[in-house]
């Protein structure tokens, strides 16, 4: 469990990013934090595993104090991906990338192994486990960096802005990576500003603006709600603006994707025939 | 007037065994408004350096078949040269400002130019305020927001008066409001200066509704081409793995379970008015 | 206080003052003016002189804050200027002799700070962007005279290269720290401890940070130039530029006031003996 109460943090250069910020996140939540470019979404997630602490405020993971204790021991509870790939990426194979970790935390040679082997096939990345992570595409580099977090387990995993410069095909394999991962009880949260990726995943919403948090709540309910994401520079999910137009001739709100609609729409036209 | 033209065009990074991108063959006229999508890695990027000379001047490697913009063979000449008849916008914001302040930013190419003060004035002021970044003039870059960012890089360009302005995922790292303030910047320019746009994103469902036509491409080849609206409700188009936009998944999600809409919707507002047709029935 | 700060004490802030707006080679003048003559006098009382002869302008160019940053940084070591000139003096009797044993460390302390705080001064209160045009402005003619001589340099020297590289790398300072910021975050992320074990522990350590910065480095460098030649770098051969540095009134009165002070300092120095 993740808590952040009443977080103020400032930069050293006097950029106050985070204002009075509140959240709280359980075990085996899905939750998405979306908001304009300079929110301060980073900024709240790089509270998460301590490698920000808080000017003002208190954050704690699982009760303690993120002020109390080491970054690393944080991070084997709470993995966070970073934004950009090449801010992490270092060895020359990805085998070692995804090993690097796991040596940091004192896993022994044989686990290493293992767990490499596991995350490796868990990503599709057995082919590429001997190449050089820098000659492979943006994607593959992406998933290269989730797998190597992946690796230890962490209870809690943060990705941030994962479907940056991804295809379809490619954002269609990391929906189906998060929601294996939820499946083994993970906790996912997401920073992110692609509200159709969002949509099909369903997740909690927290909405940020200008270092707060400004709603929380179901997807079905904030990514229907037009002045709420107009105050986050968000536009409502196609199909959402689709049906908040037509709840006047009988469609239900809350429908923001693809599968929903169809449903919906079957629905009402059966019964309008009956 | 036909502005690009691409007859066979192939080109192999040189080090690489597979060409990037292959046989393209390609002609756009004066004024259209040209979306380019595609996989990751299936040679956008490789066919934007192609038209302001990138390729084959600044990427090594080997180029057959022949492309010529604005009537210039592209292979003849230099990437300066080409500079004034193609504008070209990249896709990481940061990397494409290079001044300390928005104005001398927009300067920096007529600089280049070596055009006089004066007449630069004149270009840098048009440009700025046809993108709505003037108030922005005296600012650094890191004081803009990405969106802002982008618009600029788009000033910078447009003050050397392009006929093509080519853009190569510009709004990835923006949020979405910032997106559609450069898409809006981008449609203003194709409809009020009759400028060509060859536009590549992944992001369709903000782009398709600008675009008169759209191109899909495939393991560097062309694979679809034509309105917008063929191209995006093909099957092709969904099968290669083009991220189109909701509402045509709907369409095809309703059409599998016998309901046919009488027309593709390719935006919100009209995906409203099929639907509404529908249920008044 | 870190290093960080102490850059901070160096960096531009747009504002308008007078000092702000004084043609950035007048400034220059200025600050080597006040250098040269700390160097030229050891005595203490010459050397307040000239310390608070720079004061005015700090507080005329409003940065005042960032100045006295930038001096406490200097004053460590100026502390150390000062401690090793007392100890000299006073483990060698023979040169007590000359002063009390405060008063030439102190003057020494003083010197170094005039110094940094001169050229503080300068920086804070010149835009990197008149600097480059300085720079453009005088590199371009000497290459051309020194080509001329040395014909063999023609090809060698890009003046207009030069400058682009020094606007640049003032540009992407901040764009660098907030990278670096992110990389090192990212590898303490995955449980890289870099103030733990034995020095080649921690010098390993770096290895993870080092290399994303010098990749992220070429990268960057790459698109640069990509999309420099893109806006058509090097077209012509003679680059033009949307502002020029040109002298005005304000400009010329403090470059003759200071001509002047300098020329009364040169006299006293060489004719009138001071006392302390
Ligand atoms: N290392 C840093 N040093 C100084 N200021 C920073 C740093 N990182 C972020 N900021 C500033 O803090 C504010 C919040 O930034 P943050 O990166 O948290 O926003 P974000 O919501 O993640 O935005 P984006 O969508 O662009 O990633 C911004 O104004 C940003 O400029
Ligand atoms: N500078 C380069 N040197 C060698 N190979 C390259 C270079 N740039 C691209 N390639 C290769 O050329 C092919 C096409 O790449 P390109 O960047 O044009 O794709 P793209 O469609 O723009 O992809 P994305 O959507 O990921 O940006 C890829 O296989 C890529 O690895
Ligand atoms: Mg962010
Ligand atoms: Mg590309």
């Amino acid at each position: 469990m993740i808590e952040a109460k009443g977080v103020y943090f400032r930069y050293p250069n006097g950029v106050e990013a985070l204002r009075d910020a509140t959240i709280r996140i359980d075990d085996g939540e899905l939750v998405a934090i979306m908001g304009p470019n300079g929110a301060g979404k980073t900024t709240l997630v790089k509270h998460f595993n301590g490698l920000l602490k808080p000017t003002k405020g208190e954050v704690f993971v699982d009760g303690v104090n993120t002020k109390e204790v080491s970054i690393a021991s944080l991070a084997r509870k709470v993995g966070y991906v970073f934004q950009n790939p090449d801010h992490q990426l270092f060895c020359e194979s990805v085998e070692e990338e995804v090993a690097f970790a796991l040596r940091n935390f004192g896993f022994d040679e044989a686990e290493v192994e293992r767990r490499v082997t596991w995350v490796l096939e868990f990503f599709e990345l057995t082919p590429y486990k001997r190449k050089s992570p820098f000659t492979l595409s943006v994607g593959e580099r992406k998933r290269v960096t989730i797998a190597s977090i992946i690796a230890w387990n962490p209870k809690v995993i943060i990705l941030d802005e994962p479907t940056l410069g991804q295809d379809y095909f490619q954002k269609e394999k990391l929906r189906d990576f998060i929601l294996r991962l939820r499946k083994r009880g993970g906790t996912v949260v997401l920073v992110t500003h692609d509200v159709e990726f969002v949509s099909e995943l369903k997740p909690r919403i927290v909405l940020m603006a200008d270092g707060r948090v400004m709603a929380d709540g179901p997807a079905e309910s904030i990514l229907t709600d037009r002045a709420i994401l107009k105050e986050a520079s968000i536009f409502p999910p196609q199909i959402a603006q689709v049906f908040l137009e037509l709840v006047n001739v009988g469609l239900p709100k809350g429908v923001i994707n693809v599968e929903d609609a169809k449903g919906a729409l079957l629905r009402l036209l059966r019964s309008m025939r009956s | 007037m036909t502005i690009i033209r691409a007859n066979g065009l192939t080109f192999t990074y040189s080090g690489q065994l597979r060409p990037a991108i292959e046989e393209v063959h390609l002609s756009i006229e004066e004024g259209e408004f040209v979306l380019i999508a595609g996989p990751s890695g299936c040679g956008k990027t490789t066919l934007c350096r192609c038209l302001n000379g990138l390729i084959p001047h600044f990427y090594e490697g080997e180029l057959k078949g022949d492309i010529f913009v604005t009537g210039l063979n592209v292979k003849d000449h230099s990437i300066r040269e080409l500079a004034r008849y193609v504008g070209m916008v990249f896709q990481n914001p940061e990397n494409q400002l290079f001044a300390l302040s928005v104005e001398k930013d927009v300067a920096f190419g007529l600089e280049n130019l070596g055009l006089p003060r004066s007449e630069m004035m004149e270009l840098i002021e048009w440009a700025m305020k046809a993108v709505g970044v003037y108030e922005l003039r005296d600012k650094a870059p890191y004081e803009l927001s990405g969106g802002q960012k982008q618009r600029v890089a788009i000033a910078c360009v447009l003050a050397m008066k392009p006929k093509v302005l080519v853009l190569d995922e510009p709004t990835s790292s923006l949020d979405p409001f910032g997106a559609r303030q450069v898409l809006e910047v981008v449609r203003k320019l194709n409809e009020e200066l009759n400028m060509t746009v060859v536009l590549v994103e992944h992001r369709l469902d903000l782009a398709v509704k600008y675009a008169t036509r759209a191109i899909v491409m495939n393991d560097g080849r062309i694979v679809l081409d034509g309105d917008p609206r063929d191209v995006l409700s093909s099957k092709e188009a969904i099968s290669i793995g083009i991220d189109v936009p909701k509402v045509v998944k709907l369409y095809r999600a309703l059409q599998e379970v016998g309901l046919t809409l009488s027309e593709v919707p390719i935006a919100a507002e009209e995906m409203v008015q099929l639907l509404q047709e529908v249920l008044k029935r | 206080m870190s290093f960080l700060d102490v850059l901070e004490g160096l960096r531009f802030k747009k504002a308008s003052s007078p000092i702000h707006k004084l043609d950035p080679r007048v400034k220059f003048a200025l600050a080597l003016s006040l250098s040269t003559l700390a160097l030229a006098f050891k005595e203490l009382l010459a050397l307040i002189a000239l310390f608070t002869a720079h004061v005015p302008l700090i507080l005329l160019g409003g940065v005042i804050r960032q100045w006295a940053r930038m001096m406490k940084g200097a004053s460590l070591f100026a502390f150390f200027i000062f401690l090793t000139n007392f100890l000299f003096i006073h483990f060698h009797p023979g040169y007590a002799a000359l002063s009390p044993t405060f008063v030439l460390p102190i003057s020494m302390a003083l010197r170094f700070l005039t110094i940094v705080g001169a050229f503080s001064c300068f920086f804070l209160t010149t835009s990197p962007d008149d600097l480059g045009l300085a720079l453009e402005r005088h590199l371009v003619p000497f290459t051309k005279w020194l080509i001329e001589r040395v014909p063999r340099l023609k090809g060698a020297i890009d003046p207009y290269g030069l400058c682009f590289a020094f606007i640049a790398s003032v540009r992407f300072i901040p764009t660098m720290v907030e990278e670096a910021t992110s990389i090192v975050d990212a590898q303490r992320a995955r449980g890289l401890e870099l103030d733990r074990g034995g020095l080649l522990k921690r010098i390993r350590g770096y290895v993870p940070i080092l290399i994303p910065m010098v990749i992220n480095a070429l990268r960057r460098s790459d698109e640069l130039a990509e999309a420099m030649e893109s806006r058509a770098w090097g077209a012509v051969k003679e680059r033009t530029s949307l502002y020029e540095l040109r002298l005005k009134k304000g400009d010329a009165i403090v470059m003759a006031l200071t001509a002047l002070a300098f020329a009364i300092a040169v006299y006293v120095r060489i004719s009138i003996p001071i006392p302390l």
